[in-house]
């Protein structure tokens, strides 16, 4: 299997798909030409011409827009939002028309594509390049939500969600865009929506991350291990819909959970999933659940580093909870 | 004599959507209908001459004053009524309502009602069509009050960068919700816009049928041939509040009385009357109306509405959504 970084794994998913079916198109701000800002477009306009890979005015709403009437034309586009924190202008497109549209029609008209966009800090991007608004769409019914941390997982589940029958938001993890690097399958490779994957068993506690600080987490756990406290890390990689049996039976096994995102804290993917650990697994925890996040500040430029919830902010919630 | 056909035709179309909205309306004031209801009464002219102008392959995108278009694009009325009464056999199964007037089998694509914000997707319907190599032209309505949203904005740009098929249908019925053109634009020709883009114009008053579907034919021509989108501003009134809920106190008596002598449904009537190669024929039509009319308001009134189960089999196509 060849080697590849997450850039060069969504951009092989990407050329796949597109050689596969021709009603894949992508667009969005310089996606084309300019084979997009972090190059994950590289290529692609070269092999599959202008109609294919549309460069588009800076335009988010008209880009989501136009994108949902050729999904309803039966189309497969993959709309590029430059980065998440420009997704706002396109909200509501998102909210009241992508979401909603298979319902609105009584299920006649469903609005299929794939919207992605890099997420997250630790870029010195300060706050209009760095934000983590994944909880916003999490709880717009209609979305599914995915994050890969791993470039196999980025192929993966891009493949998946473009062949997914309800809209999906792709968010890609920037920080380690070229940091993820392993070995990706070659051709048509899929990992199913809606499952976690186990990446660390442990007895002691478990901990569940995703994207980025999927990394500080899996740091944090092998620096408690240590110190004798060996943690279960769940990788999300799909945010919605959960994987709640995988994460209600890590529980179950070790009684004690810590949530790691770098979103903020209050009303997070961390509080829902608190909420339903506690719902379903009550009688088995040993100790409260614990959530480490970023603040509920705007993103900061020059504290990123104070924001974002790195090993060393983790593993002292690690230690805590392990020895409640 | 194609023209006496086609202006019973034209007659039987307005004269059922005046009639069903009439309906609905008494349903409404009844209980029987929720939500809201916009009414498209005196505007009826504008989705009929439009749909004259287009093919069955061609799409409509509208507002949530969306009735009058589904029904003139050949939307059954008791499926149009279902919906607004929420039974699982409206064309939305009763999940939408009012707003929601989707029906695949005459592309007709909503229904939506948030103001402006359909415009660029009609553009994307446009860029499907074109993109696979199918003729098909895209209508998309809207209406004077969605000029200032950003959306409508991106949707022009987007559509004369890409010279799609498509024609921009501004609705100019002079009233943004209660606030009057001149108080919302800087101007009040709103065709003016298109000049912004490259786009071709066009402007005039939907009071006659005949003129609404001869000056849209032309834009559709123009985008079926390649030569891109237009921008074609109507004039016309509505008779009616904004909604059900809306007395439209912000206007005077005399105004309406005014705008309603130029019906284009009682004007095109009053035509037919004294044509003696129609006159005959208006009673029957009268009559068929209200028939189809009141068979549309029992198809409603009897349908079951629909289930919980229907939410989440119609939010994600899994089986998942608790």
């Amino acid at each position: 299997m060849p080697e590849m970084n997450m850039v060069q794994a969504i951009n092989d998913a990407l050329r796949f798909e597109m050689q596969q079916d021709d009603r894949v198109v992508v667009l969005g701000e310089d996606v084309g030409k300019v084979g997009g800002v972090f190059r994950v477009t590289a290529g692609l306009f070269d092999e599959f011409g202008a109609d294919r890979v549309i460069d588009t005015p800076l335009s988010e709403g008209g880009i989501i827009g136009t994108a949902v009437g050729m999904a309803l034309y039966g189309l497969r586009p993959i709309p590029e939002i430059q980065f998440s924190d420009f997704i706002f202008p396109a909200y509501d497109q998102i909210v009241s028309e992508v979401a909603k549209y298979r319902y609105r029609s009584g299920g006649e008209f469903p609005c299929n594509m794939v919207i992605r966009t890099p997420v997250g800090g630790g870029i010195r991007g300060g706050h209009y390049h760095s934000q983590s608004p994944e909880a916003q769409f999490i709880h717009v019914a209609g979305l599914k939500v995915v994050c890969p941390s791993t470039a196999a997982d980025a192929k993966g589940l891009l493949l998946a969600s473009i062949r997914d029958p309800d809209p999906v938001l792709f968010f890609e993890p920037k920080r380690v865009y070229r940091a993820a690097k392993g070995e990706v399958p070659e051709g048509d490779y899929t990992v199913e929506l809606g499952k976690a994957n186990v990446i660390r068993e442990g007895k002691s506690l478990t901990v569940i991350s995703y994207g980025a600080m999927l990394y500080e987490a899996m740091d944090a756990a092998e620096k408690a291990a240590e110190h004798g406290i060996e943690c279960e890390v769940i990788d999300l990689r799909t945010l919605w819909p959960l994987d709640i049996d995988t994460i209600i039976a890590s529980v179950k096994k070790t009684g004690r959970v810590v949530i790691v995102h770098e979103a903020p804290r209050s009303c997070g993917l961390g509080g829902e999933l608190v909420s339903l650990i506690n719902e379903k697994a009550f009688l088995h925890l040993e100790a409260p659940p614990r959530r480490v996040t970023g603040f509920d500040t705007p993103f900061p430029y020059t504290l990123e580093m104070e924001y974002l919830p790195l090993s060393h902010r983790i593993l002292p919630a690690l230690t805590e909870t392990a020895n409640y | 004599m194609k023209r006496r056909e086609e202006g019973l035709e034209f007659f039987r179309q307005l004269l059922l959507i005046r009639r069903f909205e009439e309906e609905s309306a008494r349903a409404y004031s009844m209980g029987k209908i929720g939500g809201f209801l916009h009414l498209y009464i005196g505007q009826e002219a504008i989705a009929v001459g439009a749909c004259a102008a287009i093919q069955k392959d061609d799409y409509a995108v509208t507002t949530y004053r969306d009735h009058g278009l589904a029904l003139a694009r050949g939307m059954p009325p008791g499926v149009a009524m279902a919906e607004l009464y929420g039974k699982q056999t409206g064309c939305s199964q009763g999940l939408g309502g009012s707003m929601h007037f989707f029906h695949s089998e005459t592309n007709m694509l909503g229904g939506h009602g948030i103001v402006g914000g359909h415009r660029p997707l009609a553009a994307g319907v446009a860029f499907a069509s074109k993109y696979q190599g199918y003729p098909h032209v895209t209508l998309a309505f809207y209406g004077e009050g969605a000029s200032s949203i950003g959306a409508s904005h991106e949707a022009m740009s987007l559509a004369a960068l890409w010279k799609l098929p498509i024609v921009f249908i501004c609705e100019n019925n002079q009233y943004a919700m209660g606030t009057p053109l001149k108080r919302h634009l800087s101007i009040t020709d709103i065709s003016l816009k298109a000049d912004a883009y490259g786009m071709a114009k066009d402007r005039f008053v939907a009071d006659d049928v005949f003129t609404v579907r001869d000056r849209i034919q032309a834009a559709v021509d123009r985008a079926r041939s390649g030569e891109g989108p237009t921008l074609i501003e109507i004039r016309t009134y509505r008779f009616r509040g904004h909604s059900m809920s809306d007395p439209a106190k912000y206007r005077t008596k005399s105004e309406l009385d005014a705008e309603k002598q130029r019906d284009a449904l009682t004007r095109l009537e009053k035509q037919l009357l004294e044509d003696d190669g129609t006159k005959d024929q208006v009673a029957a039509i009268r009559e068929t109306v209200e028939a189809e009319i009141a068979e549309a308001i029992q198809f409603a009134e009897s349908s079951p509405e629909p289930g919980l189960e229907l939410l989440e089999a119609t939010t994600y196509d899994g089986d998942f959504a608790r």
